[in-house]
């Protein structure tokens, strides 16, 4: 069987370019690059060398660079660290990444709503900001994991900038790599995030940009490697193949974002003109070009989901729990999207392998399973 | 045939799936996500997720988890507490069989397109006066047939018991053979939502009002006091605070009055017991049960007493041949044929 995989919010499969820089790295290139020979010196130019690649494709000083284990340590370091440098309360928005999220409850934060159509209203976040006393970190994320709801940064950082001098605005740009050219969003924020996983890097290595200046109490001690602001010994094959990435993603990116988004639009069309229950969670056209969010009102996201894996069509709903069970989704519940809706929703997230012959599928596959699960509820 | 096998991560369902697979079927694994809260024991765990997973893979068959979490604080959490509340014994293990193992899992397996759901249960698919019925499992220490009675004969032609025929041991053999890392993972005991650290008390304690009650004897004597009504079961001996002295036992809890009657144990000898919400196996079999002695138990491998069910204008009750410890109200009661094998029906007792 031919698969269609169309589940690149979750992890994108590895560039070629990516594997290729990475080979090296592990029994010619050995050595810890924080040693003081000549391999070392060998490994350690390596990692500066994908530092500076990747601070050019963000637009920002490679000082500012951290290398981090992923997405989800980067939003830690960005919360955690702030609060535990300076106290003060952290706020977020009701749509961000469990990565996010938690941390922001676990410090008893303040989760602003996000608007019916995904993004948060800069308004609403300038209120709330306004009404909480001495907020230190906000936390917006660029672009929404799941149904793909853009954030406008620059409109978020006036908000914070207006009403809560001083604090740090953390951005979670992991899902935002692919779409979106980062020197547009690094400029308004004080910490960006990224997942190297997310566009066709190595799992277990994040991007933490830290604005000079800007100090976080650092999670994970030790020897200090990155400039004490995180410690441990440097991956360095994943950092390469991160930056190698980063950089190809970088390099296509305007034309994969023009490709993609046609893609993306035949495949809501597609869901929604041949399935009558189908319904697109954001307005057309709006959202990042990879994603494709509907809900099969009154249809149930795990038997979709089953059935779709079956005819060898690798999709997603919600967030998963540490059991693999399908929990409802936050972001949708944020949205205020009935508990019918929410019940139903299906991701098809798109990237660099996705191709014409994939969306026809997926949407023959999904009006397939579909007609099968409403002719049962008959 | 295509079969989807509800897997617990425990061993029995284990070896289920590793028989069928065996058998040369095509097999899905599936572990229901049946609670969200807190729990370190029983089947919702993410380390018995992690068991059956596993299992899965060894044994070659894809794995599913189901979120079922949503039903199962309605047809069982949600009722279970309400139980309490109202002074009944709930079963909650038998409501978890009847509204998620079975109703929901079927209707799940039926719309996907299998052909059959199997179970790790012990307990036997049989033919029986013609028709489609359950009985005990081969082994009659791990018997479940009581905890399964309300499938009825259209559910038995869609479910699997693939250990049902088998004992124990072998069950661990098998699991042991394939080198399944259940094979020697003890068998669940407690409620499986409840944590065996806070336990029942701890469980109900915010989400229902306990009320302190009196303790009186036969005369209305007050003797003593429960600091929660809702947590006596009719028959207990401890807790009472009754101090020493001659063995009694609760034999009426009347939670609007707040008061719990101890008497001596011949008090909680009855001759009949009002039952209600009956399940037939088959429609017909409800009139065979009025008119033939059944043998009938009233809890999870509780001793089986002979009765002839009976039917009056305010409902069903059971004669007993004789005199038979009363069964708490709330508790289930399975009637089985004459030789103690077949199940004929159940129901739940109202008083």
């Amino acid at each position: 069987m031919k698969y269609v995989y169309l589940d690149h919010a979750a992890t994108s499969p590895l560039r070629p370019e990516a594997r290729n820089a990475m080979e090296p790295f592990g029994d010619v290139v050995y050595a810890n690059p924080s040693g003081s020979h000549k391999f070392a010196r060998e490994a350690r130019r390596a990692v500066d060398e994908a530092r500076d690649v990747v601070a050019s494709v963000i637009g920002c000083r490679p000082g500012e660079i951290v290398f981090t284990s992923g997405g989800t340590e980067g939003a830690n370091s960005a919360i955690l660290g702030t609060v535990r440098r300076r106290g003060g309360q952290a706020v977020c928005t009701a749509s961000e990444h469990h990565a996010v999220l938690h941390c922001v409850e676990h410090v008893g934060g303040v989760v602003v709503p996000i608007t019916k159509d995904g993004p948060v209203d800069p308004t609403v976040l300038r209120q709330v900001l306004a009404d909480t006393e001495n907020v230190s970190v906000v936390s917006v994320m660029a672009i929404n994991n799941e149904t793909g709801a853009i954030n406008d940064i620059e409109q978020v950082s006036h908000a914070v900038r207006g009403r809560a001098e001083g604090a740090v605005l953390h951005t979670d740009a992991v899902q935002a790599a692919c779409w979106t050219d980062l020197r547009s969003i690094w400029p308004h924020v004080d910490v960006l995030t990224l997942s190297a996983h997310k566009f066709g890097g190595p799992k277990g290595v994040g991007v933490m940009v830290v604005r000079e200046g800007v100090t976080l109490e650092p999670l994970i001690l030790g020897g200090g490697q990155e400039r004490d602001r995180r410690s441990g010994t440097h991956n360095v094959a994943g950092i390469v193949g991160t930056a190698v990435a980063l950089q190809v993603t970088d390099q296509h990116r305007d034309s994969e974002v023009a490709r993609i988004r046609v893609l993306r639009d035949s495949l809501i069309n597609g869901l929604t003109s041949r399935i009558p229950c189908a319904v697109p969670t954001l307005p057309s056209g709006q959202g990042s070009a990879g994603t494709a969010h509907v809900c099969l009102e009154g249809l149930e996201s795990e038997s979709l989901l089953y059935l779709l894996d079956t005819e060898g069509v690798c999709v997603s709903a919600a967030s998963a729990c540490a059991s693999g069970a399908m929990e409802p989704s936050h972001v949708l519940e944020a949205m205020g999207l009935p508990a019918s809706r929410i019940k139903g929703s299906l991701r098809f997230s798109l990237g660099h392998t996705t191709t014409q012959e994939d969306v026809v599928k997926a949407v023959d596959a999904t009006v397939k399973a579909a007609e099968r699960l409403l002719a049962a509820q008959k | 045939m295509k079969i989807l096998v509800a897997m617990s991560g425990g061993v029995d369902s284990s070896a289920a799936a590793l028989i069928l697979k065996e058998q040369g079927h095509e097999v899905v694994g599936v572990t229901m996500r049946l609670w969200g809260g807190e729990s370190d024991t029983g089947c919702c765990s993410v380390s018995d997720v992690d068991d059956a997973r596993r299992v899965a893979q060894q044994v070659g068959v894809d794995h599913l988890v189901f979120n079922f979490s949503e039903d199962f604080n309605q047809h069982v959490v949600e009722p279970y507490v309400a139980s309490h509340v109202a002074g009944t014994t709930p079963n909650p293990c038998i409501e978890c069989n009847r509204h998620l193992k079975f109703d929901r899992l079927i209707e799940r397996g039926r719309t996907l397109g299998f052909d059959a759901v199997a179970t790790g249960h012990h307990a036997r698919i049989v033919d029986f006066n013609g028709r489609t019925r359950l009985a005990r499992g081969e082994d009659a220490q791990k018997d479940q047939s009581y905890v399964v009675h309300m499938l009825t004969g259209a559910d038995l032609n869609y479910v699997l018991f693939p250990v049902g025929n088998m004992e124990k041991s072998e069950v661990r053999s098998e699991a042991a053979r394939a080198g399944l890392r259940t094979a020697s993972k003890p068998d669940s005991q407690d409620v499986c939502f409840i944590g065996s650290t806070i336990g029942r008390a701890g469980f109900l304690e915010p989400r229902l009002t306990f009320n302190a009650a009196d303790v009186v004897d036969g005369d209305g004597k007050k003797v003593g006091e429960v600091p929660a009504v809702e947590l006596v079961t009719l028959g207990q001996r401890r807790g009472l605070g009754l101090g020493g002295g001659d063995k009694r036992y609760v034999v009426a809890v009347d939670v609007p009055l707040r008061r719990v009657t101890v008497g001596d144990e011949a008090q909680l000898f009855v001759s009949e017991t009002p039952v209600g919400s009956l399940v037939w196996p088959h429609v017909e079999d409800e009139e065979f049960v009025l008119s033939h002695d059944v043998l009938v138990q009233g809890s999870a491998h509780g001793e089986r007493s002979l009765a002839r069910l009976q039917k009056s204008t305010d409902g069903y009750s059971l004669k007993w041949a004789r005199a038979t410890r009363r069964i708490a109200p709330g508790q289930t009661v399975v009637f089985y044929d004459e030789t103690d094998t077949v199940v004929l029906g159940g129901g739940i007792v109202t008083a």
